[in-house]
């Protein structure tokens, strides 16, 4: 839990979105699905990244994961700079970083046989494995992940949505990656079946030293499996800090918002909360207001948040947020989810 | 893909359990389709008449009658004293051995023509979805520019240019086959890139023409051999046409549009024969083709029905 592995700084993704009705020529809009983004993530480590949807959260795992260009930034691999690396060196780090994905079943080839599947990863990384190694770690992750090893034959159809997800999971890990990227694993399965995932997480994550990014919009999910949690809102990480610490002590008005809008399974705790609601909705991504992206919804916004944009600034060890009002809001009619009325 | 197919034969353990795979299932559901299987079981007849026809024709397909010849209307009708099963054309030769010649010119110009539409095709159309942008653009560009020839120009001019023969025939079927399968397989691939196996696929870091063989042809397949089957039949018309037309095969050669060009300008002497033989088969195959290839379809898609 020492070394940092990667890092990314300053991260922008922009995707050129064609303008409707123009001609070929006209300049498409551009869209900045990640703006400026900065994380870093040590060795062993999970880190959650939780906002809500299109806030850029998987775009920045994609660009991560490098099947995203990036606009702009840097993305530190042990002090090594992923961006720009031609493509053949691009396809050989994907060794080190390894994908599980939200729609279980799509993530999975319908033509493929599970073992197929699953030894993909294997094969495009290791060609020189003889077929009867590849069947043995191949029957080995399956066992690992909880599926019996006489399944490799059958087809993902046949399989339910916490098994392909599984699948999904021992074919992330099958070449023994460093990192492996979870884009909402969860959120396509049920309860029960996502504490069954989330759990699985975490002992591989235990027993083979891995760093997970984990992306989510349920926050209650995020808290039980990350280290540190940075919370992300129009392309731009607005607070970070460690997984207690975020949840006890939030300091950014979107991060507090979003922690009271956490259910309490509760119907009669439910009702006597005071929960302050955030109006609106998120600002379009193309044309994003000017200085806090945050500010159109803000409860504490001020007048000069309009014109400068907030940087992420160290306000506690290890507790970054980017809101120079935070302290009033702290002030403020605001409260965590914990403090029922 | 024949790696990976190889280590996942590897991979089946004696008490592995067997996988129900898509293709079985649209197989299952195939074979319950009476109108389909009729379609196949007409296909694999006339297939098989094809075949074997050559070896129990009493006649060659390019010898003639002497005894028929000036007497066609009377000597020449279908009869199995003479041999003549199916009657004789007007010059006297067999019907029966040239339906068979024709039969086999037909389904292989048919099937040639499905054929490279469905490797030329697939293969474009899949690498210009896969890469897009440019590369997309450019692609599809041409198959836009060779579309808008009109093809049967085309064909007769080069048929006039370098002659009759059958090569130059499939080259000409071969130039325009192929370009609706790249639009159909292009259009899938478009669909089939977003999916997230595929972005699995680029984030483990395999190539791009790897994950072009391994996981999106095998998805286009469906598409593509449904497309295919119906294809057959156009081209079988495509290439009759050309012969009703006399630009198609050369004498003593025939093909099913021959022989029914053939019949039809001997209607007048009542030796109605001549047309309706040829064109019985020709009927028979093309629905043939239409019921399996309607019948894959339901198949190979249950979603859409």
């Amino acid at each position: 839990m020492s070394n940092i592995l990667m890092q990314v700084e300053n991260l922008s993704v922009t995707f050129g979105i064609p303008r409707r009705g123009g001609w070929p020529w006209t300049p498409p809009d551009q869209l900045q699905a990640v703006s400026n983004a900065s994380v870093t993530l040590k060795e062993g480590e999970t880190l959650g990244l939780v906002g809500e949807s299109g806030s850029g959260k998987s775009t920045l795992a994609r660009a991560i994961v490098g099947t995203v260009p990036v606009s702009g930034g840097r993305v530190l691999w042990k002090g090594k700079d992923m961006v720009g690396l031609s493509a053949a060196e691009t396809r050989a780090h994907g060794r080190h970083v390894q994908m599980v994905f939200q729609d279980p079943l799509a993530a999975l080839n319908p033509r493929m046989t599970v073992g197929q599947v699953v030894a993909e990863p294997l094969v495009t990384h290791f060609p020189d494995l003889s077929k009867s190694e590849v069947r043995d770690k191949v029957g080995a992750m399956m066992e690992r992940v909880g599926l019996l090893p006489a399944l490799v034959n059958r087809y993902p159809h046949e399989f339910s949505g916490g098994q392909c997800q599984r699948i999904g999971i021992a074919r992330a890990l099958i070449t023994e990656p460093e990192l492996v990227v979870c884009d909402e694993p969860v959120s396509a399965l049920d309860v029960s079946v996502q504490a069954q995932v989330v759990n699985l997480l975490q002992d591989l994550q235990r027993d083979m030293g891995l760093s997970l990014l984990f992306i989510a919009h349920d926050l209650s999910v995020v808290r039980h499996i990350s280290n540190r949690i940075a919370v992300m809102y129009l392309g731009r990480i607005v607070e970070t800090a460690e997984a207690g610490e975020l949840i006890a002590n939030p300091r950014h008005p979107y991060t507090k918002a979003l922690i009271a809008s956490v259910p309490i399974p509760s119907p009669k705790a439910e009702r006597a909360r005071h929960r302050p609601v955030l109006e609106g909705e998120l600002p379009s991504p193309l044309a994003p207001p000017s200085g806090c992206v945050f500010r159109t919804r803000c409860p504490i916004a001020q007048p000069d948040c309009a014109e400068v944009r907030p940087e992420l600034l160290e306000v506690a060890d290890g507790h970054m947020v980017a809101c120079p009002h935070h302290d009033d809001a702290a002030n403020a009619d605001q409260q965590p989810a914990e403090s029922v009325n | 893909m024949l790696a990976t197919r190889a280590i996942a034969d590897q991979l089946a353990h004696k008490d592995a359990v067997k996988g129900r795979s898509l293709w079985a299932d649209a197989r299952t559901r195939f074979f319950r389709n009476k109108a389909a299987v009729g379609g196949l079981i007409v296909l694999l007849l006339v297939g098989l008449f094809a075949l074997i026809g050559p070896f129990i024709a009493p006649w060659d397909y390019e010898e003639i009658d002497w005894s028929v010849l000036g007497r066609v209307a009377e000597a020449g009708r279908p009869s199995l004293e003479t041999g003549h099963w199916f009657g004789t054309d007007p010059l006297g030769r067999d019907l029966f051995a040239r339906t068979v010649q024709g039969t086999q010119i037909s389904l292989m110009v048919g099937i040639v023509g499905a054929f490279i539409a469905v490797i030329v095709g697939t293969f474009y159309g899949a690498v210009a979805g896969y890469f897009g942008g440019r590369v997309d653009n450019v692609m599809m560009r041409i198959v836009d520019v060779l579309m808008s020839i009109p093809y049967m120009f085309v064909l007769i001019l080069l048929l006039v240019v370098f002659g009759r023969s059958m090569l130059m025939l499939f080259i000409g079927i071969g130039l325009v086959s192929w370009l609706d399968m790249a639009r159909i397989a292009r259009g899938q691939t478009l669909t089939l890139r977003n999916k997230e196996f595929v972005e699995a696929a680029v984030a483990t870091g395999v190539g791009p023409f790897t994950i072009i063989l391994r996981h999106i042809v095998p998805n286009l397949l469906g598409v593509v051999i449904v497309y295919a089957t119906l294809l057959v039949p156009s081209m079988i018309i495509y290439e009759s046409f050309i012969s009703f037309l006399g630009l198609g095969v050369q004498e003593p050669l025939t093909s099913w549009g021959a022989l029914i060009s053939e019949g039809s300008g001997e209607m007048v002497n009542g030796t109605l024969w001549m047309l309706l033989v040829p064109l019985f088969f020709f009927v028979v195959t093309l629905f043939g083709f239409f019921f399996v290839g309607d019948g894959l379809r339901d198949a190979l898609d249950p979603k859409d029905r």
